[in-house]
């Protein structure tokens, strides 16, 4: 046992928490700032936009994997453009880790945000405007704290979902050990050889790390939570 | 010097289109549910936007009276709520509620911390609110609430004040003691304070001026105790609380025939022209036993109901020549009650003239 221990590649748990917390971030600013601009919307504007913006999530990650790749390509416009301007590759890096991960799990961020905000009462909004408080006072001091509770479960989805990518990831950022293998990924190249000891493990550890951060995140809101009847 | 309000808006069928100005201390906005006085409310404070109109108040400070436009759709004024400087306290309070009490009242302060102290603890002090400064808005009870959310707007130093149904989340034995507590607490408020409420008890108590509104627009407008003796129109005398009315027909300036109670009315006063209506409130019947005497109602009794300290009686109108008229309502003080459990049924009501109140429909 110690001996498989001391001899395994750490690597994997690294990248994948690495690129599960910035994808997360990334993707909770985002989600926050697209839910509060989609709920504003009239409805038909509202379908077309929530439609493009929750398209990731329900898309094969192949199919997220293909369309990024056709873009960030290093024989693509855009692709190249970064590379020649900006000196960023996206394909095979751990940026393209990042990238992958936050375009798939950003819709859950988003679509739980939205559900949040219109949930909340109108009224609370209006109040702070006529009491002379900024938008964004509004925003970050009275809707976003009273959502707390669906944006931290948005918050949770989002990083569980970003710290197990596999499709789109494998496509953009390919399996590097040491630098994109995260994983998930190095689950599904070690079952190829055949090796269950090292995938059991992994899968144990992601159950363990992906169970502690519900428990945890259900007792913070839970807190909140307490006057909830039990039936 | 007052609010002035000319706006008009269009929300599918319905069509808000009302003007008034005033400066009375304390404006009530009387009428049922669905009549566009809440949406007035908003439309003054900037939540709602009207489609075309002109919105102004005037208020009287350190350096004399200014006026300031809010909204003017032909000189194209639309100040952001933000910048208009109206309290509004909502049906529901609106308090913000992962913030504790302390938090609510400066939430929208912008002063130094210091003054800011100073001021939330004078609200605190001046609202009672002692002992409760750490506490979330679910803690407390509906009557505290209400105080929070008036200690939050009053915090502000608003120009003027929109109260919209503010007794109505509230259960009804605290009603009664919140309303005279308000009125209490708004005493050294010096600006313009409009409430709009369906309660004819809360705006009566209220308001000095009354507006009553149906489907979007005036009914009548006045000082308070004038709209309440002498309503005008069926309408108006309907919302007030009256409970009795009876088609008329003028025969002359001092008689009239109520053709809904069948008898011919005598009255001292002048009859003007167009009196097609009278009300008489429920109270206001005078039991008649024997003998009977001018005005007087002959009628049958349909049904009674006991409450704690009144009796209703519902009658029916016993020389109307119709039979689907309105049954008669005849509301009995506690007093009274035991009086009349002395005595066989009275044989007739009489009319008192005071209480008359000659409408058109």
């Amino acid at each position: 046992m110690m001996v498989f221990l001391q001899s395994l590649d750490w690597s994997p748990l690294i990248i994948s928490l690495k690129t599960g917390v910035v994808a997360t971030i990334i993707s909770f600013f985002l989600g926050l700032f697209a839910a509060r601009k989609v709920v504003k919307l009239n409805i038909r504007w509202k379908a077309v936009v929530d439609g493009i913006l929750t398209l990731p999530m329900v898309l094969p990650p192949t199919v997220a994997g293909f369309i990024l790749l056709l873009i960030f390509s290093r024989r693509r416009p855009v692709g190249i453009f970064l590379d020649s301007q900006f000196d960023i590759q996206v394909v095979h890096t751990w940026l393209g880790c990042i990238l992958a991960a936050t375009v798939i799990a950003f819709p859950l961020m988003y679509r739980n945000a939205r559900a949040a905000f219109e949930q909340i009462d109108a009224n609370l909004v209006y109040a702070g405007r006529t009491l002379g408080m900024k938008e964004s006072n509004i925003f970050w001091r009275i809707v976003v704290p009273t959502a707390g509770p669906g944006i931290a479960s948005g918050t949770i989805l989002t990083f569980a979902r970003a710290m197990g990518e596999y499709g789109a990831t494998s496509m953009l950022a390919g399996n590097i050990p040491g630098k994109t293998g995260t994983i998930s990924q190095r689950i599904a190249m070690v079952i190829q050889d055949g090796d269950y000891a090292t995938a059991g493990f992994w899968v144990i550890v992601v159950l363990l790390i992906t169970f502690l951060i519900i428990f945890v995140v259900n007792l913070v809101t839970g807190r909140r939570m307490k006057n909830v009847k039990r039936w | 010097m007052g609010i002035a309000v000319d706006i008009r808006k269009k929300l599918g069928d319905f069509n808000l289109d009302i003007r008034f100005s005033s400066d009375a201390k304390r404006i009530g906005i009387l009428g049922p549910s669905g009549c566009g006085k809440s949406m007035t409310l908003k439309c003054i404070a900037g939540i709602e936007q009207p489609d075309e109109g002109s919105i102004s108040i005037s208020t009287l400070n350190e350096d004399g009276s200014s006026g300031r436009k809010l909204y003017d759709s032909d000189g194209r004024v639309n100040l952001k709520p933000q910048k208009r400087n109206v309290g509004y306290m909502f049906q529901n309070y609106a308090l913000f509620p992962t913030m504790n009490v302390v938090q609510n009242i400066a939430a929208g302060l912008k002063i130094s911390g210091e003054e800011k102290d100073a001021r939330v603890k004078e609200m605190i002090e001046r609202f009672h609110l002692q002992g409760l400064e750490k506490h979330l808005p679910g803690e407390l009870s509906g009557g505290q609430q209400q105080r929070v959310a008036l200690a939050r707007i009053m915090a502000y130093k608003p120009d003027i004040i929109m109260l919209d149904e503010p007794f109505s989340a509230l259960d009804q034995h605290l009603k009664e003691r919140l309303q005279h507590e308000m009125i209490a607490m708004l005493e050294d408020y010096h600006g313009q304070v409009i409430m709009v409420s369906h309660s004819r008890d809360e705006i009566y108590r209220f308001s000095e001026e009354l507006l009553v509104m149906e489907n979007g627009s005036l009914l009548a407008r006045g000082e308070t105790q004038q709209i309440f003796e002498d309503p005008r129109t069926r309408k108006v005398a309907s919302m007030t609380g009256c409970k009795n009315f009876s088609k008329a027909e003028r025969i002359d300036n001092h008689t009239l025939r109520l053709t809904d109670w069948g008898i011919v009315l005598q009255l001292k006063r002048q009859v003007p022209e167009g009196v097609n209506c009278i009300g008489y409130r429920a109270h206001f019947f005078e039991p008649v036993w024997g003998q009977r005497k001018e005005n007087c109602i002959s009628f049958r009794l349909s049904g009674m109901d006991d409450l704690p300290f009144e009796r209703r009686y519902y009658l029916k109108p016993e020389e109307c020549g119709r039979q689907d008229a309105d049954l008669i309502c005849w509301f009995v003080q506690d007093n009274e009650r035991k009086e009349l459990d002395a005595k066989p049924q009275p044989d007739y009501l009489k009319l008192r003239e005071e209480a008359v109140m000659l409408l058109h429909e």
